[in-house]
Protein backbone atom coordinates (compact mmCIF):
# COMPACT_ATOMS: atom_id res chain seq x y z
CA UNK A 1 0.00 0.00 0.00
CA UNK A 2 2.72 1.86 0.89
CA UNK A 3 4.36 1.45 -2.33
CA UNK A 4 1.34 2.30 -4.58
CA UNK A 5 1.22 5.61 -2.98
CA UNK A 6 4.67 6.28 -2.93
CA UNK A 7 4.37 5.37 -6.71
CA UNK A 8 0.82 7.56 -7.30
CA UNK A 9 3.39 10.46 -5.25
CA UNK A 10 5.78 10.06 -7.91
CA UNK A 11 3.61 10.31 -10.99
CA UNK A 12 1.88 13.32 -9.72
CA UNK A 13 5.09 15.06 -9.16
CA UNK A 14 6.44 14.26 -12.55
CA UNK A 15 3.10 15.42 -13.91
CA UNK A 16 3.33 18.67 -12.15
CA UNK A 17 6.56 18.60 -13.60
CA UNK A 18 5.60 18.31 -17.06
CA UNK A 19 2.83 21.14 -16.37
CA UNK A 20 5.76 23.32 -15.27
CA UNK A 21 7.71 22.46 -18.84
CA UNK A 22 4.56 22.92 -20.80
CA UNK A 23 5.38 26.60 -20.27
CA UNK A 24 3.51 30.08 -21.00
CA UNK A 25 3.05 29.49 -24.63
CA UNK A 26 1.46 26.14 -24.10
CA UNK A 27 -0.91 27.32 -21.30
CA UNK A 28 -1.77 30.60 -23.96
CA UNK A 29 -2.52 28.45 -26.89
CA UNK A 30 -4.34 25.85 -24.12
CA UNK A 31 -6.40 28.92 -23.16
CA UNK A 32 -7.43 29.95 -26.70
CA UNK A 33 -8.22 26.40 -27.82
CA UNK A 34 -10.76 25.86 -24.64
CA UNK A 35 -12.24 29.35 -25.20
CA UNK A 36 -12.86 28.18 -28.98
CA UNK A 37 -14.07 24.96 -27.94
CA UNK A 38 -12.08 23.13 -31.06
CA UNK A 39 -8.89 22.38 -32.13
CA UNK A 40 -6.26 24.79 -33.72
CA UNK A 41 -4.78 24.22 -36.99
CA UNK A 42 -1.77 25.55 -38.12
CA UNK A 43 -2.97 25.19 -41.79
CA UNK A 44 -5.91 27.33 -41.14
CA UNK A 45 -3.78 29.98 -39.22
CA UNK A 46 -1.41 30.39 -42.08
CA UNK A 47 -3.78 30.98 -44.53
CA UNK A 48 -5.51 33.58 -42.19
CA UNK A 49 -2.37 35.46 -41.83
CA UNK A 50 -1.27 35.73 -45.58
CA UNK A 51 -5.14 36.18 -46.80
CA UNK A 52 -6.33 39.78 -47.72
CA UNK A 53 -9.02 40.77 -45.29
CA UNK A 54 -11.40 43.94 -45.82
CA UNK A 55 -13.02 45.78 -43.21
CA UNK A 56 -9.35 46.73 -41.65
CA UNK A 57 -7.42 49.99 -42.61
CA UNK A 58 -6.63 50.97 -46.06
CA UNK A 59 -3.00 50.72 -45.69
CA UNK A 60 -3.18 47.26 -43.49
CA UNK A 61 -5.61 45.09 -44.97
CA UNK A 62 -2.97 41.72 -44.25
CA UNK A 63 -0.91 40.59 -41.01
CA UNK A 64 2.03 40.95 -44.13
CA UNK A 65 1.65 44.45 -44.46
CA UNK A 66 4.37 44.85 -42.21
CA UNK A 67 5.14 40.58 -40.72
CA UNK A 68 6.06 39.80 -44.86
CA UNK A 69 4.63 36.55 -46.02
CA UNK A 70 7.78 34.66 -44.25
CA UNK A 71 7.45 34.17 -40.71
CA UNK A 72 11.13 33.90 -40.38
CA UNK A 73 12.03 37.06 -41.98
CA UNK A 74 11.97 40.19 -39.73
CA UNK A 75 8.95 42.57 -40.82
CA UNK A 76 8.99 46.22 -40.62
CA UNK A 77 6.24 48.58 -39.46
CA UNK A 78 5.05 51.15 -41.62
CA UNK A 79 6.70 54.14 -39.29
CA UNK A 80 10.03 51.82 -40.77
CA UNK A 81 11.22 50.19 -37.87
CA UNK A 82 12.33 46.44 -37.92
CA UNK A 83 9.96 43.74 -35.85
CA UNK A 84 11.53 40.75 -34.69
CA UNK A 85 10.55 37.62 -36.85
CA UNK A 86 7.40 35.92 -35.39
CA UNK A 87 8.22 32.01 -36.37
CA UNK A 88 8.77 30.48 -33.10
CA UNK A 89 12.35 29.21 -34.14
CA UNK A 90 13.89 32.27 -35.02
CA UNK A 91 12.31 34.44 -31.94
CA UNK A 92 11.57 32.04 -29.04
CA UNK A 93 10.40 34.48 -26.72
CA UNK A 94 7.16 34.97 -29.04
CA UNK A 95 4.40 34.43 -27.54
CA UNK A 96 5.35 34.28 -23.71
CA UNK A 97 3.74 37.24 -22.57
CA UNK A 98 0.38 37.05 -22.23
CA UNK A 99 -0.25 40.40 -22.36
CA UNK A 100 1.34 41.62 -25.19
CA UNK A 101 0.05 38.61 -27.12
CA UNK A 102 -3.23 40.04 -26.17
CA UNK A 103 -2.32 43.91 -26.90
CA UNK A 104 -0.71 42.93 -30.46
CA UNK A 105 -3.96 40.86 -31.21
CA UNK A 106 -6.40 43.52 -30.16
CA UNK A 107 -4.54 46.28 -32.43
CA UNK A 108 -3.73 44.41 -35.10
CA UNK A 109 -6.98 42.52 -35.76
CA UNK A 110 -8.74 46.03 -35.73
CA UNK A 111 -6.20 47.82 -38.12
CA UNK A 112 -6.38 44.41 -40.21
CA UNK A 113 -9.96 43.28 -40.11
CA UNK A 114 -11.59 46.31 -38.29
CA UNK A 115 -12.73 43.69 -35.07
CA UNK A 116 -11.01 41.77 -32.69
CA UNK A 117 -9.98 38.14 -33.77
CA UNK A 118 -12.24 35.27 -32.30
CA UNK A 119 -10.06 33.04 -29.83
CA UNK A 120 -10.26 30.51 -32.64
CA UNK A 121 -8.44 32.49 -34.83
CA UNK A 122 -5.61 33.15 -32.50
CA UNK A 123 -4.78 29.48 -31.32
CA UNK A 124 -4.71 29.25 -35.68
CA UNK A 125 -2.75 31.61 -35.92
CA UNK A 126 -0.26 31.03 -33.03
CA UNK A 127 -0.14 27.07 -33.25
CA UNK A 128 0.97 28.03 -36.73
CA UNK A 129 3.86 30.34 -35.79
CA UNK A 130 5.15 28.54 -33.46
CA UNK A 131 5.32 25.44 -35.80
CA UNK A 132 7.83 27.67 -37.43
CA UNK B 1 55.01 53.22 2.33
CA UNK B 2 52.54 54.58 -0.60
CA UNK B 3 52.28 57.51 0.96
CA UNK B 4 53.93 60.12 -1.54
CA UNK B 5 51.91 58.29 -4.35
CA UNK B 6 48.85 58.87 -2.48
CA UNK B 7 47.89 62.57 -3.33
CA UNK B 8 48.98 61.88 -6.74
CA UNK B 9 46.48 59.26 -7.14
CA UNK B 10 43.88 61.38 -5.61
CA UNK B 11 44.68 64.42 -8.04
CA UNK B 12 44.15 61.68 -10.75
CA UNK B 13 40.76 61.13 -9.45
CA UNK B 14 40.03 64.27 -9.29
CA UNK B 15 41.17 65.07 -12.48
CA UNK B 16 39.25 62.24 -13.93
CA UNK B 17 36.19 64.13 -11.76
CA UNK B 18 36.66 67.15 -13.03
CA UNK B 19 37.18 65.74 -16.68
CA UNK B 20 33.88 63.41 -16.57
CA UNK B 21 31.63 65.95 -15.26
CA UNK B 22 32.97 68.66 -17.82
CA UNK B 23 32.10 65.33 -20.43
CA UNK B 24 28.80 64.60 -19.25
CA UNK B 25 28.50 68.50 -19.49
CA UNK B 26 28.90 69.05 -22.99
CA UNK B 27 26.99 65.48 -23.64
CA UNK B 28 23.75 66.64 -21.84
CA UNK B 29 21.25 67.86 -24.45
CA UNK B 30 20.01 70.68 -25.28
CA UNK B 31 16.77 71.10 -24.04
CA UNK B 32 14.34 72.22 -26.77
CA UNK B 33 12.99 75.63 -25.39
CA UNK B 34 15.89 76.59 -23.60
CA UNK B 35 18.07 75.84 -26.91
CA UNK B 36 14.91 76.98 -29.41
CA UNK B 37 17.27 75.64 -31.69
CA UNK B 38 14.77 72.68 -33.31
CA UNK B 39 17.28 70.72 -34.53
CA UNK B 40 18.55 69.38 -30.55
CA UNK B 41 15.83 68.15 -28.44
CA UNK B 42 15.62 66.05 -25.14
CA UNK B 43 15.13 62.03 -26.02
CA UNK B 44 12.24 60.36 -23.95
CA UNK B 45 14.06 58.73 -21.02
CA UNK B 46 10.75 58.07 -19.40
CA UNK B 47 10.68 54.32 -19.46
CA UNK B 48 7.00 53.70 -20.46
CA UNK B 49 7.14 56.04 -22.80
CA UNK B 50 10.09 54.91 -24.83
CA UNK B 51 8.42 51.58 -24.17
CA UNK B 52 5.45 52.34 -26.04
CA UNK B 53 5.71 54.88 -28.61
CA UNK B 54 8.77 53.37 -29.66
CA UNK B 55 7.51 50.26 -30.37
CA UNK B 56 6.48 51.21 -33.92
CA UNK B 57 8.76 54.14 -33.90
CA UNK B 58 11.10 55.72 -32.60
CA UNK B 59 9.91 57.67 -29.24
CA UNK B 60 9.96 61.26 -30.64
CA UNK B 61 11.03 63.67 -28.54
CA UNK B 62 8.49 65.63 -26.59
CA UNK B 63 9.61 68.79 -27.33
CA UNK B 64 8.75 68.26 -31.02
CA UNK B 65 5.10 68.84 -31.07
CA UNK B 66 3.19 71.87 -28.48
CA UNK B 67 0.89 70.08 -25.30
CA UNK B 68 -2.38 70.32 -27.62
CA UNK B 69 -0.92 68.10 -30.75
CA UNK B 70 -0.19 65.62 -27.81
CA UNK B 71 -3.13 65.10 -25.98
CA UNK B 72 -5.12 65.25 -29.38
CA UNK B 73 -2.40 62.42 -30.28
CA UNK B 74 -3.29 60.28 -27.32
CA UNK B 75 -6.86 61.10 -27.59
CA UNK B 76 -6.76 58.92 -30.79
CA UNK B 77 -4.82 56.31 -30.49
CA UNK B 78 -7.53 53.85 -32.00
CA UNK B 79 -6.53 55.18 -35.34
CA UNK B 80 -3.38 56.21 -34.69
CA UNK B 81 -2.34 57.55 -38.56
CA UNK B 82 -4.24 54.62 -40.02
CA UNK B 83 -3.31 51.99 -36.98
CA UNK B 84 -4.79 51.26 -33.96
CA UNK B 85 -2.21 51.68 -31.38
CA UNK B 86 -5.03 51.71 -28.38
CA UNK B 87 -3.47 50.84 -24.62
CA UNK B 88 -4.95 50.38 -21.78
CA UNK B 89 -6.73 53.43 -19.74
CA UNK B 90 -3.80 53.97 -17.08
CA UNK B 91 -0.67 53.15 -19.51
CA UNK B 92 -2.47 56.38 -21.56
CA UNK B 93 -2.97 58.57 -19.48
CA UNK B 94 0.81 58.17 -17.96
CA UNK B 95 2.41 58.56 -21.14
CA UNK B 96 -0.15 61.49 -21.91
CA UNK B 97 0.99 63.35 -18.93
CA UNK B 98 4.60 63.04 -19.24
CA UNK B 99 4.25 63.99 -23.18
CA UNK B 100 2.32 67.57 -22.17
CA UNK B 101 4.78 68.10 -19.36
CA UNK B 102 7.73 67.87 -21.88
CA UNK B 103 5.92 68.97 -24.56
CA UNK B 104 7.39 72.00 -27.02
CA UNK B 105 6.99 75.84 -24.68
CA UNK B 106 4.45 77.62 -25.33
CA UNK B 107 6.63 80.59 -26.20
CA UNK B 108 9.67 78.70 -27.92
CA UNK B 109 9.54 79.34 -32.11
CA UNK B 110 8.44 75.83 -32.95
CA UNK B 111 5.12 76.31 -30.75
CA UNK B 112 4.85 80.15 -32.22
CA UNK B 113 4.65 78.61 -35.96
CA UNK B 114 2.19 76.43 -35.03
CA UNK B 115 -1.19 76.90 -36.43
CA UNK B 116 -4.03 78.94 -33.87
CA UNK B 117 -6.38 76.01 -34.07
CA UNK B 118 -3.35 73.83 -33.19
CA UNK B 119 -4.65 70.78 -34.62
CA UNK B 120 -1.17 69.18 -36.30
CA UNK B 121 -0.92 65.97 -35.09
CA UNK B 122 1.85 64.49 -37.30
CA UNK B 123 5.58 66.04 -36.32
CA UNK B 124 6.04 65.88 -40.09
CA UNK B 125 3.27 68.16 -41.08
CA UNK B 126 4.32 71.07 -38.39
CA UNK B 127 5.43 74.26 -39.73
CA UNK B 128 9.51 73.91 -38.58
CA UNK B 129 9.61 70.51 -39.66
CA UNK B 130 8.39 71.07 -43.19
CA UNK B 131 11.02 74.54 -43.05
CA UNK B 132 13.58 71.76 -42.13
CA UNK B 133 13.28 70.07 -44.62
CA UNK B 134 12.41 72.05 -47.59
CA UNK B 135 15.23 71.83 -49.70
CA UNK B 136 17.72 69.61 -47.95
CA UNK B 137 15.88 66.04 -48.47
CA UNK B 138 16.39 64.84 -52.21
CA UNK B 139 13.26 63.99 -54.29
CA UNK B 140 12.30 60.79 -53.03
CA UNK B 141 14.37 59.97 -50.61
CA UNK B 142 11.51 59.24 -47.78
CA UNK B 143 10.16 56.55 -50.11
CA UNK B 144 13.52 54.91 -50.47
CA UNK B 145 13.08 51.23 -49.65
CA UNK B 146 15.92 51.90 -46.91
CA UNK B 147 13.83 54.80 -45.39
CA UNK B 148 10.58 53.39 -45.63
CA UNK B 149 8.65 56.56 -44.09
CA UNK B 150 9.55 60.13 -42.62
CA UNK B 151 8.71 59.08 -39.04
CA UNK B 152 12.34 57.03 -39.64
CA UNK B 153 14.21 59.62 -38.13
CA UNK B 154 17.52 57.71 -37.33
CA UNK B 155 17.32 56.45 -41.80
CA UNK B 156 19.44 59.84 -42.29
CA UNK B 157 19.69 61.89 -38.32
CA UNK B 158 22.20 59.21 -37.05
CA UNK B 159 22.06 60.84 -34.16
CA UNK B 160 18.40 60.92 -33.63
CA UNK B 161 17.76 58.63 -30.43
CA UNK B 162 19.85 60.90 -28.33
CA UNK B 163 17.69 63.88 -29.71
CA UNK B 164 20.44 65.43 -32.21
CA UNK B 165 18.80 65.86 -35.67
CA UNK B 166 21.70 68.75 -36.69
CA UNK B 167 23.66 66.45 -38.94
CA UNK B 168 22.67 67.15 -41.98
Amino acid sequence: MTRILAALAVAAALAAGTALAAGPRDTLLAGYVAEAGAPASAARGEAFFKATHSGGKPDTASCTACHTADPRSAGRTRAGKPIEPMAVSVSPDRFTDPAKVEKWFRRNCNSVLGRECTAAEKADVVAWLTGQ
Amino acid sequence: MHRPFRPGILGILAGAGVAAALAMAIMLPVDTASADSEARFRPVDDPIVKAECGACHMAFPAGMLPAASWQKVMAGLSDHFGEDASLDDATRREITDWLVANAARPGSRLARDMPADGTVLRITDTPWWVREHRGEVRPGAFEDPKVGSKANCAACHRDAARGNFDDD
